[in-house]
Parts: structure tokens; C-alpha cells; sequence
């Protein structure tokens, strides 16, 4: 008998199906809805407080200037969301559920990407929305600025969200989900975001190009800045080449490797580790 | 019960080592298509090991193991599709609703469906069978304990699976809870066609619902067979009470009768309350654990 579908289509499908609902759970959940909403408010307030602030000699505003880094730092926290959620599913067993289920590991890591990936482009659409009629002096009037947007998020996601997947299951406790998240708040603190990078010591701009977090918020930036304000950037150039070159660059390392750190993670899953650990965490709770 | 269906689980010499410490010595057993096998065995005999292997979730030391003719260390996701996992305790999805994950992970199982198995379980149906229907619409982690594990027996069945495990599944059940999952396992015995391997401490449970009980004790399988064959084997003694010159007299032996009749032959008319207690299933599962224990350890002590 020839089967309906293939498997290989149906993770796929039951992949995105899953993606969808968790999605939508985190939309219809309160304290999700208010992690969601929390960051790009916050934001927004901040944005609004420095807008007419301005910066250097060129007549350009801090406010303007920190919209798109902003944008990029959010979609890199995308990393600490994958990481986190990999720890907490593998923790209460949902990666194990996968892994009984036939072709479910696949589903499970396709599902995590299109939930991951829809909660940020939401936040982001909340950032970018009503910061555009905050901010004065984006140059968001042509197709071409919004052609690089696209993909600089699309390139930005595949380089940060494999790397989370590959992060969660190398910090697996509590303890190293938070000196996780330490690691990214430093590579966001060096990555120019919040000043720009060229007003930096320069060791730490060196250090900086190691970090997607730098090259997002550049790509973004050079998606909605006007041309005049590449002046602060380094090299004074938007540098595309090699924003798709680093971005490229963890994007291959972290496809590469994602499936092989996540099989194996999988391989060491049982029953028995799940309620160990659960044992563990309530030993600490108690 | 006699199957002649087709040999499901074949396991033999089956040995796990974590660390230095050997967990099972060779575990050998087998099932046939239908049988329902419990798995009996004190805390940290090694049950939930043996299963994980089974399940293809643990890497074996050595010992050859056939699941569905399959080495689970080697199971493609065709084979995966042909098996029920419930394991020991289960808390994920917490935030999904009963049905909408039922049938979701149901989808998983649609491509495997053959002609002789229609893939998946309808959820609507399925809810109905294990009692949660009225509960379908709930979110997952308001569920009880009792409640949360029928949908754990309910996600090992929405497959249609060709063989069940379930490890301990009624830990933490009233009594009623109890009493309505032993009729779901034995609905599904009555077909013939599901083998079951469940691991339990409740001797009543293996008994009501097994046609074979497997008793692991000190590393190995120390009896395999069906609940009143156990029941009758000779190891445990029967408890023999009687009054003699006022006296309450008791004692054990393997061979009551022989020893009611040597009484009666000394004392006579003297022996009054006379009560014999057969060995009961208990009795025979609490010493083929104390000699299978006392077994190993002198095979350890040995070497
Ligand atoms: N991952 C593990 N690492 C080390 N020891 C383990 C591991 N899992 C189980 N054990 C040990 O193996 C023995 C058998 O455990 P288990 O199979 O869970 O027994 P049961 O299910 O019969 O209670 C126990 O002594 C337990 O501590
Ligand atoms: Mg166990």
C-alpha cells in the first residue's frame, strides 16, 4: 500500500502545524502575551525619550540612529528564546515525546523555528510599527530599504536560530541558561547597538564582529538609515559583503551542527533522565 | 493463555552496565503476538531499563533484543510507528488542549497507516476510551494525575499500535482510576491483537491483567509464566495453624498436606483450629525476589 503522503512531507506539515499552535498559545496566554509585548514597549518608551536627541555633526538623531539596532538586538534575542525553550522542553520530556513519536524530531525542530521565528517577526511589526511614527529621518521610502530588511532578518534568523538550538542543549541547567543569557546580554552590550560601535574602544569593536548580534543590527541599520549616517560605522561603510558573509558564516556552522548536537542530545533521553532531573529541580525548589 | 501468534519481543542475555555497576545479568524472555506480559520487580530492579532498551530510548551493554523483529538501537521511524511508549512519567505539553494534541500527533502516524491498521486512532473515539472526553478541552497541565495519565495511555495509543508498553501506569491512581484502566488494557487484550508489556509493583494488577507475569530480581528473570503457575510453584511455603492442650501452634512448610497428615497421625483428636494458608502469589514473588537477590550477590561476592 502506497502511503498518502510521504514522511518526510508530513514532518514537514505536522511541523508547521505545530508551529502554528504553539504560536497562537503564546498569543492567547497572558504572561506570554506580556513577555511579547513587554520588550517592544519598553523599547518604544526609550525611543520615544531620545528621539529628539541629537548625535554628532551630521544632524542625525540618537533615536533614529538606535530604531534599527534596536530591531536587530531583538531579532538575535531570538537565540535566547530557541536555547531556553530546547532546556524547558527537553527538561518536562516534550523532546522526548518527539522522539517516540515517528518522524517527530524533525517536526519538533521545524515547529520550533516557525514559533520562534513567528514570535519574533511579531515583536518586531509591534517595534517597527508605531516606532516609525516616532523616529523621524528613516529612509523606509523606497522598496529597496525594505528588500534589505527581508533579508537581513531571513539571513539573521538562519544564523541565530540554529546557534540557539545548539546553545540549549550545550547550557542545559537553569544555572547555564542563565549565564547564557549573561553571554548574549555582553555580545549585545559590544554589538552598537545602544551607542554607536565606532565610539568604542577599539579591542572591544574587534571583539564585536565575532557576534551576529553586531552584524544584525548593522544590516539593519543599513536597511533604514540614510546614507549620511553610515559616517558612524566602521570603515564608514554599511559593509553588505561581509554582513552576508558573517551572517552566512554562523548560519552554515549552525546548520551543520544543530542536527548532529540535537541527535545527540536526543539519543541520551529516556524516561528515567527526565524524572531524575525533575527530582533534581524539585530537591532545589524544596 | 496459548497464542501461536508471531514472536514480537525476543530478548536474550540481555545485560546494562551504568558506570560499574551491572544492572541486569541477562534478561532473557520473549512474546508472542497478543499476550499481555507483566513485568514484576522491587524498586530498582532494573524494570524501567529493560523497557527503555526495549523502546529503543537506551543503549544495551550487550544481549541481542528483537522488537517487531527489529533491533531497537537500529529502529527506523517505520518501526517507531508500530509501537506504544508510555513511560513513567510524562508532564510535557503542558499548555497544548487534550484533543488538539491528541490529534496532532495522531497526523504523525497517518503515512504508516496499511490496510490490515488504519493510522491514527480516531481522537474523538479514543478520548471516549480512555474516559477523557468531557475533559477534552481542557489544557493539559490542569489535568489530575489520575487524568493526565490516561492521556499519556492515550497518546501510546493513538498509533494503533502493534505493541504497547507502559511503564508503571496506574503509580498514583484511586482506586477507581484503577479499576476503569485495567478494563482499557483488557478491552484491548480481548482483540488479540495488541501485545502489551506493562511493568508494575502491584502483584493484583499482574495478576488480573497479565497472561504471563515476569518477575526480574538480582539482574535476571527469576520466573516467567502464567499468574497460578507462580502461585503454585513450591518455593513458597504454606502457613499451617493449629491448637494443641490450649496451645496456638504455627508453622511453615512447603509440604502442607504431608504435614497436616503427620500431625493428625501423632496428635489426633487433639488437634483442634486447624487452618491451612497455600502459599499465595505474594508469598511466591516475595521469595523468588529474596532468592534471586541473594543469588546475585553471591555470584558478585564470587568474583
Ligand atoms: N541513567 C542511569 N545512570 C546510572 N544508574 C542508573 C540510570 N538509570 C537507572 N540507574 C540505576 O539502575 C537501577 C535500575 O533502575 P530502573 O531501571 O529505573 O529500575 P526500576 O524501574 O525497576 O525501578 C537502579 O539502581 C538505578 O539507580
Ligand atoms: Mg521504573
Amino acid at each position: 500500500m502506497i502511503p498518502a503522503m510521504t514522511p518526510a512531507a508530513t514532518a514537514l506539515r505536522a511541523g508547521w502545524a505545530r508551529g502554528l499552535i504553539e504560536l497562537r498559545q503564546s498569543f492567547t496566554n497572558a504572561g506570554d502575551l506580556l513577555a511579547h509585548l513587554l520588550w517592544p514597549v519598553l523599547m518604544l518608551a526609550v525611543l520615544y525619550f531620545m528621539r529628539d536627541r541629537p548625535f554628532g555633526s551630521e544632524g542625525l538623531l540618537l533615536g533614529t540612529l538606535a530604531l534599527p539596532s534596536i530591531l536587530g538586538m531583538n531579532a538575535a534575542m531570538g537565540m535566547v528564546s530557541m536555547a531556553q525553550t530546547l532546556t524547558a522542553e527537553r527538561e518536562d520530556g516534550t523532546l522526548l515525546r518527539a522522539k517516540a513519536t515517528p518522524d517527530g524530531m524533525r517536526s519538533y525542530l521545524v515547529g520550533k523555528v516557525v514559533t520562534v521565528a513567528g514570535g519574533l517577526f511579531v515583536q518586531l511589526a509591534i517595534l517597527l510599527l508605531p516606532g516609525l511614527l516616532i523616529i523621524d529621518g528613516l529612509a523606509v521610502g523606497s522598496l529597496d530599504a525594505w528588500l534589505t530588511l527581508t533579508w537581513v532578518l531571513v539571513l539573521g534568523m538562519l544564523a541565530t536560530l540554529p546557534l540557539g538550538a545548539v546553545l540549549g542543549s550545550v547550557f542545559t541547567s537553569s544555572r547555564g541558561q542563565g549565564l547564557l543569557q549573561l553571554v548574549v546580554l555582553g555580545m549585545i552590550a559590544v554589538s552598537g547597538i545602544f551607542y554607536p560601535i565606532t565610539s568604542m574602544p577599539e579591542w572591544l569593536q574587534g571583539t564585536a564582529h565575532f557576534s551576529p548580534v553586531y552584524w544584525l543590527g548593522l544590516g539593519m541599520r543599513s536597511a533604514l538609515l540614510p546614507e549620511s549616517a553610515v559616517s558612524v560605522e566602521i570603515g564608514g561603510s554599511w559593509r553588505q559583503l561581509e554582513t552576508v558573509g558573517a551572517l552566512g558564516a554562523w548560519a552554515l556552522l549552525g546548520l551543520a551542527v544543530a542536527p548532529f548536537v540535537l541527535r545527540r542530545m536526543a539519543r541520551g533521553e529516556s524516561g528515567s533522565s527526565v524524572a531524575a532531573r525533575r527530582d533534581r529541580a524539585l530537591r532545589r525548589i524544596g | 493463555m496459548a497464542t501461536s501468534g508471531e514472536i514480537v519481543l525476543d530478548v536474550e542475555g540481555l545485560r546494562m552496565r551504568y558506570g560499574t555497576t551491572d544492572v541486569l545479568h541477562g534478561v532473557t524472555f520473549g512474546a508472542r503476538q497478543g499476550e499481555v506480559l507483566a513485568l514484576l520487580g522491587p524498586n530498582g530492579a532494573g524494570k524501567t531499563t529493560t523497557i527503555e532498551i526495549m523502546e529503543g530510548f537506551r543503549a544495551r551493554s550487550a544481549g541481542r533484543v528483537r522488537v517487531l523483529g527489529t533491533d531497537p538501537a537500529h529502529g527506523t521511524e517505520q518501526w517507531r510507528a508500530r509501537l506504544g511508549v508510555v513511560l513513567q512519567s510524562w508532564r510535557d505539553h503542558g499548555r497544548w488542549r487534550v484533543r488538539e494534541l491528541l490529534a496532532h500527533l495522531g497526523t504523525y502516524y497517518a503515512p504508516y497507516s496499511t490496510d490490515a491498521i488504519r493510522r491514527p486512532w480516531d481522537t474523538g473515539e479514543l478520548l471516549e476510551a480512555v474516559g477523557l472526553s468531557e475533559h477534552a478541552d481542557r489544557k493539559i497541565r490542569t489535568l489530575s494525575g489520575g487524568q493526565r495519565r490516561r492521556l499519556d495511555v492515550a497518546i501510546g495509543l493513538v498509533g494503533r499500535p502493534e505493541l504497547l508498553f507502559l511503564d508503571e501506569p496506574t503509580a498514583g491512581f484511586d482506586p477507581e482510576a484503577r479499576h476503569e484502566f485495567h478494563g482499557l488494557v483488557q478491552r484491548l487484550a480481548d482483540d488479540r491483537e495488541t501485545t502489551v508489556l506493562l511493568t508494575t509493583h502491584d502483584l493484583d494488577e499482574a495478576d488480573k491483567l497479565a497472561d504471563r507475569i515476569l518477575i526480574l530480581a538480582g539482574g535476571r528473570i527469576v520466573a516467567d509464566g502464567p499468574a497460578d503457575d507462580l502461585a503454585r510453584r513450591t518455593t513458597a511455603a504454606d502457613e499451617v495453624r493449629w491448637t494443641r492442650d490450649g496451645r496456638n501452634f504455627v508453622t511453615s512448610t512447603p509440604g502442607s498436606t504431608a504435614f497436616v497428615r503427620g500431625l493428625f497421625h501423632a496428635y489426633g483428636e487433639e488437634i483442634s483450629g486447624l487452618e491451612v494458608r497455600r502459599a499465595s502469589l505474594e508469598d511466591t514473588y516475595l521469595e523468588l525476589v529474596r532468592q534471586g537477590e541473594a543469588a546475585a550477590r553471591e555470584a558478585k561476592a564470587a568474583q
